[in-house]
């Protein structure tokens, strides 16, 4: 059992910068874009602040002079004015949209090869839904952040500053009183703005708790009728669905009284450009034409003010998302291969197959000693062993007594803390991982098979297999009746993670797949646990042919099938603590012996009854 | 059979007991902000025509009284603070009510989706667990969360923003109108076309929204299989074939998104310029009117004003309104469940003894849309007291049987009877029944809780010694006192994983705090060691005393001390008797025995 550890990022390490610079390369990449689409952005906003100006000009001079004199050229350029505005919002908004798409884009591909070369101690202290948001959530919002967010500012932004200049060009004496009242709405709304963040956290916490529960009850609904739970069930939702509501109104509350505020606000501007607007007008000191264009300022002005402090808060927000990411990114495999060994033979990406080695299958173990990154006690210590090709080890013991670090460190998906693990008589650091993987087959405990037709599930080990070798790796494990039955043969779908099968079927595939391989080593992970007496008896004399001639090793549950491997590796608490063959383990009467014997101790013991 | 929701609306009516009265209130708060938002124009043009200007008063009797009640034009003109002000008050009181929509909105929407979520979940506890086979998890969830999403905003924000804008449009160009009529109708001509154009493109692109998400939907699975599948890649050496799929869909994807965006793009700068001509529509007539002498220039003031406040609302009015025809799925998403059939039990339903013998009386059963029958003409008798050991294959039809036995599926009463003692279970109240028939699930599932409360979450307040004893009875209390938390060690999500051993041990305890007169335990000892195995067994039958116990298990030391086995294969009962008798059979039991002790001969 493995008490999941928090994820790595969430110790209090800290990135420079919020780990921001690490991203900078994916946005460099579209810097002109992104300064074309900032330009014509703030140039669009800037027009907005300044089309009160046409109306004035209507009321000082159309109207204030009482002539028509020239309103055709003033509708053409109004027009023209719109025309010119819309396209460089076109331009600006897809613009930003294919920003915000290729950004996302190429985060994703990075994240996602990234997560290709990492080990297992990654995968071990992370949970597959963790990691799935870092590559899929995470990205988009940083996307959004480089297009949306920051095109919201320079809009908002580009508009306050037109209105401002505006305004002091043709009246500083109003636009000072405008501008006295700034800075109260500012902080006013950054202090709402706060508050409002910690509210919709804990919405979105209540939420996912609720989501929670439903898919407890329903993926628990046989457990839940058969304790007849159901009364408790429902209570217990009513509780969480009410903390709901209650938060859900609570934040709703604050959030009117923010809005509320600001619309009095614009309220309380327009009353001053009014009253002293009014009187500078009647004094005959500004035309009514000015009036007006500050008394649309006064109602449009805080609406972007507000968008900008939002935008910010977001951002704000955004940066723990950052700096997940850039975690991930800079998370280094603790196995890797050497530059010596990538040169010689080649990498994940362009492996070099002409220097490759025919891997025979001796593996050895030389003066092991193994901890997992993230665990305090060695596993292994001092631990030699030598199988020479075609030897059958077989692991036994409890479960969850650590069977499968000896299967993990010659796979090579840890490496030995001391000592080192030889593949045919060299350290297996000298030689690609791709080349070890490609000689090993591996059938796990709990099959896994992914979304495609049973035809790609079994390429998986032979990308280039033909029909008729499928075919033949399915009668040696006894699946070809399976594919048979499946209407379209190996063109049938077996669904995400294999789920139109039964787990025998998933079992059976995932071992041709491995045989289809043809690998000089091959892995069982209690492969043989979970499936009835009879299925696991084809599975079991299909083992016996495959093995025939392969180094192996197999983790298995029950004792009986186990007892012609050439040696047997008892484990025990994390340790190894015995080893031999069946007769001489059993000779020895230890704790090996303790297992069999009670395994069956009832049955000898019925027999003589 | 009469379906309890049989249109949408019913529905919709029936989630909105309660929210109702909030929803009436907010959408009278919203009329009179709008009426507000009218008022302030209003004044600006009166301000600039007869307290700027030099125009005569031209204010209806009302608004005329309360400028009297202010000291009349010439105080007004002396004063111009007293105008700055009355724009205030009018300010605040819009605020006010803005508040007051915001609020009862919110308060309206929540208890909207709060009676709609409940409603849902205690729904889908009581109904038939054969509903749940047919129905897809990740689907029910949709509905449940997403689907109740999208109701939530469609009543309380799409029909309210709705109802608003229609409210505000008939209000902004009736005081139009009142000022001059000509140029209402140049800013009213814009509305149909821009709320048509916007209503076209938005159910045209609405369909590529949905190819987005399924495209989305696909990349996010290529990321969970590979993260679950990690082991696999890795032992193959696919490492490269991963990203290539993953690259090729990604660019799929955003290629897909990067064509909507430009669509998305042509259609809003196309909108601003309806927009824009809008405003230039009213900017002309309105100075045209000026000149001609029938509009002042503060008129022209407030003409523009209400124009401006008719724009954003009309260019939503379109994605509105084709939104809300999306939300017609939704709703029978969710009326699909409303509308299921729960369990239910007959009238008069009894609680009989349940220490009685357990009678099969010609059992047999046949899956929905199943080919053949699961179990054929079962005729079993299990004395009170005893222990049945079932062994059987996979499909042999062993669960099958005891999900009669707790009427998680229901028995047609053509099929033949399972009684206890003289009762039919057809006739006992369902709770009753399965309070007292224990059953240990062959796939036990462990709630997202702690370990304390998983063991006792059957009985009301359990004691801590009580969930102890509990443990120690399923060998679980040494496991659970090596963790830091001890019985209060949360599992699941956020926290530890158990072994499939240690799971079945929890659910082995769960059912033994209860006390009950029938245990079965369903291949709930498979990922138990053997050592552990008998152990359990041992304790088990300390504490049955009295209770009758099935046990079913594909391993025969599980079963072989029953006081009678049944071996159960393709549906019907093939063979039966004790161990012994079972052995002298030669048969499949035989078979099977021989199979899993073969490596005993070897041992000597």
């Amino acid at each position: 059992m493995r008490v999941k550890a928090m994820p790595n990022d969430e110790k209090n390490l800290k990135l420079p910068f919020f780990g921001i610079p690490r991203l900078f390369p994916y946005i460099k990449k579209y810097r002109v874009r992104i300064m074309v689409m900032v330009l014509l952005g703030g140039a669009s906003s800037a027009i907005d602040a300044f089309y009160p100006l046409f109306n004035r000009y209507a009321l000082d001079h159309y109207i204030g002079e009482r002539t028509m004199e020239g309103i055709g050229l003033f509708i053409a350029l109004y027009l023209a004015v719109i025309v010119f505005q819309a396209s460089i919002n076109y331009y600006s908004a897809f613009s930003c949209g294919r920003v915000e798409m290729s950004v996302n884009k190429d985060l994703r591909d990075a994240a996602f090869g990234h997560l290709q070369t990492l080990s297992f101690s990654y995968y071990n202290q992370n949970s597959v839904g963790y990691i799935h948001a870092r590559v899929m959530s995470d990205t988009g919002l940083i996307g959004e952040s480089v297009s949306w967010r920051l095109m919201n500012l320079v809009w908002s932004g580009a508009y306050v500053i037109g209105v401002l200049a505006v305004m002091l060009a043709i009246n500083p004496k109003l636009a000072f009183y405008i501008l006295m009242l700034l800075p109260a709405a500012v902080l006013l709304m950054t202090y709402f703005q706060r508050k409002l963040v910690l509210y919709n956290r804990k919405i979105r916490e209540i939420n996912s708790q609720i989501t929670g529960s439903y898919n407890e009850g329903i993926t628990g609904i046989r457990t839940i009728k058969v304790l007849n739970i159901e009364d408790k069930m429902n209570r217990d939702f009513r509780g969480e669905t009410l903390n709901m509501k209650r938060t859900s109104i609570r934040e709703a509350h604050f959030r009117a009284f923010f809005i509320s505020t600001v619309t009095m606000m614009s309220a309380v501007v327009l009353s001053l450009v009014l009253w002293q607007g009014g009187k500078l007008t009647r004094e005959g000191l500004m035309q009514i034409g000015t009036l007006s264009v500050f008394m649309s300022y006064a109602i449009e002005l805080l609406e972007p003010v507000q968008g900008i402090i939002e935008t910010l808060s977001a951002l704000a927000g955004i940066q723990v998302n950052i700096e997940r990411l850039t975690r991930l990114l800079n998370e280094e495999s603790d196995v890797a291969d050497s530059p010596e060994v990538i040169e010689k033979y080649g990498d994940m990406f362009h492996p070099r197959k002409e220097n490759w080695e025919e891997l025979m299958g001796d593996v050895e173990f030389e003066d092991v000693s193994f901890r997992y990154p993230d665990g305090d006690e060695y596993v292994l210590e001092h631990f030699n062993l030598k199988v020479p090709r075609g030897t059958n080890v077989a692991i036994v013991g409890e479960t969850g007594a650590g069977k499968s670090t000896l299967v993990n460190l010659v796979c090579r998906f840890f490496e030995p803390t001391k000592g080192r693990v030889l593949i045919d008589g060299r350290d297996a650091r000298e030689r690609s991982q791709l080349w070890l993987h490609s000689n090993i087959g591996y059938v796990l405990q709990s099959p896994h098979l992914f979304s495609g037709s049973v035809r790609d599930n079994l390429r998986y080990g032979k990308p280039d297999a033909t029909d008729e070798e499928i075919m033949e790796a399915l009668k040696v494990v006894s699946a070809d009746g399976v594919v048979k039955r499946m209407d379209k043969g190996l063109d049938s779908d077996v669904g995400e993670g294999g789920s139109l099968l039964s787990t025998g079927e998933k079992q059976l595939l995932s071992f041709a797949r491995a045989v289809l391989a043809d690998p000089r080593i091959l892995v069982l992970d209690e492969a043989t646990s979970s499936i009835d007496t009879v299925t696991e008896k084809i599975i079991q004399s299909a083992i016996d042919r495959v093995i025939k001639g392969r180094t192996s090793f197999v983790i298995a549950h029950r004792l009986s099938t186990i007892v012609d491997a050439d040696v047997i590796l008892v484990v025990k608490g994390g340790q190894i603590i015995d080893r031999g063959t069946h007769k001489e383990l059993m000779k020895r009467r230890g704790y090996y012996y303790d297992l069999y014997t009670r395994q069956y101790e009832e049955l000898l013991w019925g027999q003589h009854d | 059979m009469i379906k309890k929701y049989d249109s949408n609306f019913k529905l919709i009516w029936h989630f909105l007991k309660g929210s109702l009265p909030f929803f009436v209130l907010s959408l009278i708060s919203a009329g009179m902000v709008s009426f507000m938002d009218m008022v302030n124009p209003k004044i600006v043009s009166f301000t600039v025509d007869s307290v700027i200007g030099d125009a005569p008063s031209v204010l209806s009797s009302p608004a005329a009284s309360l400028v009297d009640m202010a000291g009349g034009l010439e105080t007004l003109k002396a004063q111009p603070l007293i105008i700055a002000l009355a724009v205030a008050c009018v300010g605040i009181l819009a605020a006010l009510f803005r508040y007051a929509f915001r609020l009862s909105n919110a308060a309206g929407a929540e208890t909207f989706v709060r009676r709609m979520r409940d409603e849902l979940f205690i729904h889908i506890m009581g109904l038939p667990y054969v509903w749940h086979g047919e129905n897809s998890t990740g689907d029910i969830i949709q509905r449940c969360t997403s689907d109740v999403q999208t109701v939530k905003r469609f009543v309380s924000e799409q029909l309210v923003q709705l109802i608003r804008t229609v409210i505000l449009i008939a209000m902004a160009l009736y005081f139009m109108a009142g000022i001059n009529v000509t140029v209402m109708l140049g800013a009213a001509a814009f509305i149909p076309i821009i709320v048509c154009y916007s209503m076209i493109f938005h159910s045209r692109i609405g369909t590529a929204f949905r190819k987005v998400d399924t495209e989305e939907g696909k990349l996010s699975s290529i990321v969970q299989e590979n993260l679950t599948g990690v082991r696999v890649v890795r032992a193959f050496g696919r490492e490269v074939y991963e990203q290539e799929r993953f690259e090729k869909q990604n660019a799929y994807y955003t290629g897909f998104w990067i064509h909507l965006m430009r669509l998305m793009s042509a259609f809003w700068s196309s909108a601003d310029i309806l927009t824009g001509m809008q405003n230039l529509t009213v900017l002309f007539l309105g100075t045209r009117a000026c000149l001609n002498g029938t509009l002042t220039t503060g008129s022209l003031i407030a003409l523009i004003s209400y124009n401006l406040m008719l724009i954003w609302p009309v260019r939503m009015l379109g994605r509105v309104i084709t939104e809300m025809s999306k939300a017609g799925i939704s709703i029978d998403r969710i009326r699909y469940i409303m509308n299921s059939e729960p369990e239910k039990d007959r009238e008069g339903a009894l609680e009989p003894p349940m220490d009685r013998d357990i009678i099969f009386d010609h059992v047999s059963y046949s899956y929905e849309g199943g080919t053949g029958e699961a179990l054929h003409d079962i005729s079993l008798t299990i004395p009170a007291g005893t222990t049945l050991g079932i062994l059987g294959g996979t499909g042999s039809g062993k669960s099958t049987l005891m999900y009669l036995l707790e009427r998680l599926y229901t028995l047609p009463p053509e099929k033949g009877r399972i009684m206890i003692g003289d009762a039919d279970i057809a006739d006992i109240s369902k709770g009753y029944l399965r309070r007292n028939i224990g059953m240990v699930l062959q796939e036990p599932y462990l709630f997202s809780r702690t370990l304390s409360e998983n063991i006792g979450i059957a009985v009301d307040r359990p004691g801590m010694d009580q969930v102890r004893k509990a443990a120690r009875l399923a060998s679980i209390d040494d496991a659970i006192e090596t963790f830091t938390a001890g019985y209060e060690t949360a599992v699941g999500e956020r926290g530890v994983t158990l072994s499939g051993g240690q799971k079945q041990r929890t659910a082995i305890a769960q059912m033994l705090i209860r006390k009950s007169p029938v245990m079965v335990f369903d291949d709930s000892l498979s990922a138990v060691d053997t050592e552990t195995d008998m152990k359990i067994r041992h304790a088990i039958r300390e504490v049955s005393g009295q209770s009758t116990v099935i046990l079913i298990a594909h391993r025969i030391t599980t079963l072989m001390n029953a006081d009678r086995i049944i071996v159960l294969d393709k549906g019907r009962i093939r063979e039966q008797g004790t161990h012994d008798e079972l052995l002298l059979q030669n048969g499949l039991y035989r078979k099977i025995y021989d199979l899993q002790t073969a490596g005993l001969t070897d041992a000597g």
